[in-house]
């Protein structure tokens, strides 16, 4: 194993990063900003390097700063965290040409899946189901209505130029069919100069469920079963929870959705940590949306009911060891639920909220993990995510580790600062998550 | 008579489509917002003159939200 390692992150995952080298022996490099000067993360690191200002290209993302820290410190190995670097292949090929391991998948694998396009061709190549489209532009309104009619209504008509909800438009029927590819077309090319449109199924309320991955060097691909994540606002996840209730609705789901992403991992040739993400429709249809090439923010609930350290997995991994276990191996026990309390106001918009933390104890607890970044006197500032901690309950059953994270919730102190929990406490309160009903747009239908 | 104009979804106003004084017939969009990562139109319930807005680009509306005035 390493004996020393640079996490090139900041906030929660650092700090969750580096106590998993603790624990395994192997010292730790932190580096931070000036806005980070101080915070947890660089003090649970063996050594701390400054690598710029706050803003993270001039430091989080600034590649020479951080290769010459890791040159500075004598590291074998770069850890990545999520976000910033992590699914950058350039850094990766920059850090292997340095001498250090990067604890990641391949660059390449990280080159085919940031591509939406090259990911689903190749998603599709490997038999595992993508959500039906045109893969390419519709040439005429009669060739939009033969593809909706073959799909079935509704659909999603997209300006292929488009973005950010720009020049997309749902249509139920031919008459809002016609309008729509109109719409886009026009929108296309005043927005962006271009008319091509492309079309898709539309999936109503859908569940957002995806499969943890784990690949060695030595052929080994496995999975850790699903996590559901379909409470979210604005695309991003807030509640995240393992196995997925639907699981326990629809017979069968679980093996096709992990049997599809071992599929897709294994004809990647993927190696370390990585997640299949999928859309599910309500009759448990389920279709490949991306492939995060990194570790997830919601990781940690995997980690609660299989005993398994997703980091010290990755470490292995880089450094070339197999796994010493396999896929029967892996058990699951019980429930687990994750909430990220986010420095956030939920009537505003889910708006972030920077502000200073002024007073602070995490709670704890029986199944309780919380993973923080923060303390008191810790300032989130409004050039990092918002982020302040993730809560984490475990239990036998899932009404059981309901109960515990809302013990936990009303039992976490973070004054000086508006956050997202309250929101949460009546999210677990209500009848949609209790019964295990909610869908992706759920949470932004009720604020 | 005037017939309020109400948003179906929450979601953010992208674009006004027409201004006020204008005659519009039902079916004509007015207004489009943003909402899910979708443009969703918000159309004339009925043919008249569109005698105000009631919101501007960039506002947030909720479902049910009066958006504009049509005079039948």
């Amino acid at each position: 194993m390493y004996d020393r390692v640079l996490i090139a992150n900041r906030g929660e995952i650092a700090v969750r990063v580096a106590r998993t080298c603790e624990r395994l022996g192997i010292e730790t490099v932190a580096v931070y900003s000036d806005a980070d000067e101080g915070a947890p993360h660089t003090k649970v690191a063996d050594e701390a390097y400054r690598i710029g200002p706050a803003p993270v290209v001039e430091s989080y993302l600034d590649i020479p700063s951080i290769l010459d820290v890791a040159e500075e410190a004598d590291v074998q190995a770069i850890h990545p965290g999520y976000g910033l670097l992590s699914e950058n292949a350039e850094f990766v090929d920059e850090v292997e040409q340095a001498g250090f391991d990067f604890v990641g998948p391949r660059p390449e694998v990280m080159t085919l899946m940031s591509d939406k396009s090259d990911a689903r061709a190749f998603a599709r190549d490997a038999g595992v189901p993508v959500v039906p489209g045109t893969d390419g532009p519709v040439e005429d309104i009669e060739a939009a209505i033969e593809f909706a009619e073959e799909v079935e209504y509704p659909v999603l008509v997209k300006a292929a130029a488009g973005g950010g909800g720009i020049g997309m438009r749902k249509a139920t029927d031919e008459e809002s069919l016609r309008k729509a590819y109109k719409a886009c077309r026009r929108r296309g090319e005043s927005a962006f100069g271009d008319s091509t449109v492309y079309m898709e199924k539309y999936i109503e309320s859908p569940r957002h469920i995806e499969v943890q991955i784990l690949a060695d060097h030595h052929g080994s691909v496995l999975h850790i079963f699903e996590r559901e994540c379909s409470v979210q606002r604005r695309h991003q996840k807030v509640i995240e929870e393992t196995p997925s209730p639907m699981m326990q609705q629809i017979g069968g789901l679980r093996n096709e959705m992990t049997d599809a992403a071992v599929a897709l991992a294994e004809a990647a040739n993927y190696s370390n940590a990585g997640t299949v993400e999928f859309v599910v429709d309500e009759e448990g249809n389920f279709y490949f949306i991306e492939m995060n090439t990194r570790l997830q923010v919601e990781h940690t609930v995997t980690e609660m009911i299989t005993g398994l350290d997703i980091v010290e997995q990755q470490l292995r991994v880089a450094h070339g060891e197999p796994f010493d276990f396999r896929q029967e191996d892996i058990k699951m026990r019980g429930h687990s639920i994750q909430c990220r309390v986010y420095a956030e106001n939920p009537q505003k918009r889910f708006m972030p909220a920077p502000g200073n933390i002024e007073g602070y104890e995490e709670p704890t607890g029986e199944g309780i993990r919380v993973d923080s970044g923060a303390e008191a006197g810790y300032e989130v500032t409004r050039y990092y995510d918002p982020l302040v901690a993730k809560v984490i309950s475990h239990a036998d059953h899932r009404p059981e580790a309901i109960d515990r994270m809302v013990d936990a919730l009303e039992n976490y102190t973070i004054e000086g600062l508006t956050t997202n929990i309250d929101m949460h406490l009546e999210v677990l309160a209500s009848d949609a998550f209790q019964s295990g009903a909610v869908h992706t747009s759920w949470l932004e239908e009720q604020y | 008579m005037a017939t309020d104009v109400k948003s179906e979804m929450t979601g953010t106003v992208w674009q006004i489509e027409v201004a006020e004084g204008d005659e519009v017939a039902a079916g004509d969009e007015l207004i489009i917002l943003e909402s899910m990562k979708m443009e969703i139109p918000i159309e004339a319930p009925v043919s008249g003159t569109l005698i105000e807005f009631l919101v501007e680009e960039e506002d947030p509306v909720d479902e049910d939200q009066i958006v504009a005035r049509i005079e039948e």
